[in-house]
């Protein structure tokens, strides 16, 4: 009997502990939540109070761009001639080949483009962000400034952000671009186009609202990257294993929203034309 | 209030989870002074200070600095506090991206408005040729010895003449002679610029050099305070394995 009771208690007690873990980490994934908005209002607050850091504002659009330009141009490249050499087989058979300059623009600037470029600056520069606060976070760099009576808020965050934000939207645009030369380097692998037709013939079928949708929702992939970025390294816990964290986590996190953000963004143009 | 006091710390608690860092701690820091504050490992000293500059925050107890009690004080007035208040970090914490010049104008251009380039670089000269680090200037941070890195972030904090000094285990990890070099500069520090410090470190020839005054930290509280000799004299196990050589 004695046993039995026991037994009973102790399963009970599992299951207890079971659920207080289970609601202690529902509670954690609450916090997160709540303090990625807090995080957020603080970036808009500091963002539009007095003192925005300029220099350093251009320090990181610099970088951001010099970092990822060679990697979106390679990828750019090959977005343009991969796609390009897969669809003309498919073009052939309905007859359509035509088509094919204004297909591939159309799919690189609308979809291809934005979302591809964005994903490898959700690693590229995402990570670089998430290693960099980080280990600023966890070398007391960060309390440093804020003892410095410099918010460090406003000197790392509000400037990482806003240099992603506008930065990624024109590493997409020159994305397309070199996207577009790709292609022409593919169709012109069966067979000779010149340049100025094959571009003249792939806009041709481009027009602003294929454009206007596309870019707006470069500079939404811009901010999350930033937001994630410097959210993950700023707020890394102590120990230098935490930096390794924090940039893996921004990478997951970043990529994550911004297949999430694309999605919306389809939605919503989808709904609106 | 008393004018002499500077900083005033009563009943300090200080929780992380369930662990209990700071229990009940009390101090007082006089103008002008040098303080060292000695403990083991893990006390909670690098916790303490942070407290005092409200890097921490804390529990229970308040903390008066100047006179005002930093838990109330707004985000502004936070400020005119911590420009007054200068902080040596256990690890530096020098910014690894900017070179010891661009260190060292970091604070300077935002707590020294109106100096001039001129005055900046004459400063920033000045308080290297202090550290006797002057050719440092246009080192990075990656590009310098541990011993030059303390160095150096003791000139960052130091080159905004603040009237308190917060030195967190300035001599730990160093050999001898820069140590010695260092609890010079301390001193140097509270001669020139009249500053009061308290000095966080368990290395107890800096305590020998530097201490007008000790406070002994045990388990979250006071242990013993007093002057040097009382420390040396005394018969206490934890002390004595303090000041044994
Ligand atoms: N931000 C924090 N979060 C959780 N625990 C912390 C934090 N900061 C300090 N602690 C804990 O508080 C205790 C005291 O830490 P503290 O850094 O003050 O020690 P210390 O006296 O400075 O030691 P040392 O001489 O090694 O620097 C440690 O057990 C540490 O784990
Ligand atoms: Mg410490």
């Amino acid at each position: 009997m004695g046993k039995v009771v026991d037994f009973a208690e102790k399963k009970s007690g599992d299951f207890g502990e079971k659920t207080i873990a289970t609601t202690e980490k529902a509670g954690g994934f609450l916090t997160d939540v709540a303090d990625f908005f807090i995080f957020l209002t603080n970036i808009a607050n500091d963002t539009f109070s007095r003192g925005f850091e300029f220099k350093e504002f251009f320090r990181q659009c610099f970088q951001i761009g010099n970092k990822s330009l060679p990697l979106v141009t390679i990828t750019g490249t090959i977005m343009g001639l991969v796609l390009t050499i897969q669809s003309r087989p498919v073009l052939v058979q309905f007859g359509a080949v035509t088509m094919l300059p204004g297909m591939v623009a159309i799919s690189l600037i609308r979809e291809m483009g934005p979302v591809i470029t964005a994903l490898i600056c959700a690693g590229k520069i995402g990570s670089g962000m998430g290693a960099e606060l980080g280990s600023m976070k966890v070398t007391e760099q960060i309390e440093s400034m804020e003892v410095s009576a410099t918010s460090p808020m406003k000197f790392l965050v509000v400037t990482r952000v806003w240099a992603a934000t506008l930065m990624i939207p024109i590493l997409i645009i020159y994305a397309d671009a070199v996207g577009i030369m790709g292609s022409w380097a593919g169709a012109n692998i069966k067979g000779d186009v010149s340049f100025v037709l094959y571009f003249s013939q792939a806009f041709s079928h481009v027009d602003f609202m294929d454009f206007l949708p596309a870019v707006i929702k470069s500079f939404f992939f811009g901010a999350v990257i930033g937001i994630v970025g410097c959210y993950k390294g700023y707020n890394a816990g102590r120990g230098t294993e935490s930096v390794g964290k924090a940039a893996n986590s921004a990478v997951v996190l970043a990529s994550l929203l911004v297949i999430i953000v694309d999605m919306i963004a389809v939605q919503i143009t989808d709904m609106l034309t | 209030m008393d004018k002499d006091i500077v900083i005033e710390i009563d009943n300090l608690k200080k929780k992380f989870g369930d662990q209990e860092v700071l229990k009940n701690m009390s101090l007082k820091l006089f103008n002008g002074e040098n303080l060292v504050v000695l403990g083991k490992s893990g006390s909670g000293k690098s916790v303490l200070i942070k407290c005092i500059v409200r890097l921490l925050n804390y529990d229970e107890g308040t903390i008066n600095v100047f006179g005002k009690d930093i838990r109330l004080l707004n985000k502004k007035e936070l400020a005119e506090v911590r420009q007054k208040i200068g902080f040596l970090f256990q690890s530096g914490a020098l910014y690894d991206s900017m070179t010891v010049k661009e260190n060292l104008e970091f604070p300077l251009i935002r707590i020294k408005k109106n100096l001039t380039q001129k005055e900046r670089n004459e400063k920033i000269n000045e308080v290297l040729e202090n550290v006797g680090l002057a050719d440092a200037l246009n080192k990075m941070p990656s590009q310098l010895s541990g011993g030059m890195r303390k160095r150096i972030s003791l000139a960052r904090t130091i080159v905004v003449d603040p009237m308190i000094m917060l030195y967190d285990e300035p001599t730990t990890g160093l050999d001898p002679v820069t140590s010695d070099e260092i609890s010079v500069l301390i001193n140097d520090v509270q001669k020139k610029y009249k500053t009061s410090s308290i000095i966080i470190t368990h290395d107890i020839e800096c305590a020998r050099a530097t201490a007008n005054r000790i406070i002994m930290l045990q388990n979250g509280e006071t242990f013993k305070e007093g002057k040097l000799e009382e420390f040396e004299k005394s018969d206490d196990k934890i002390i004595k394995s303090f000041f044994k050589s």
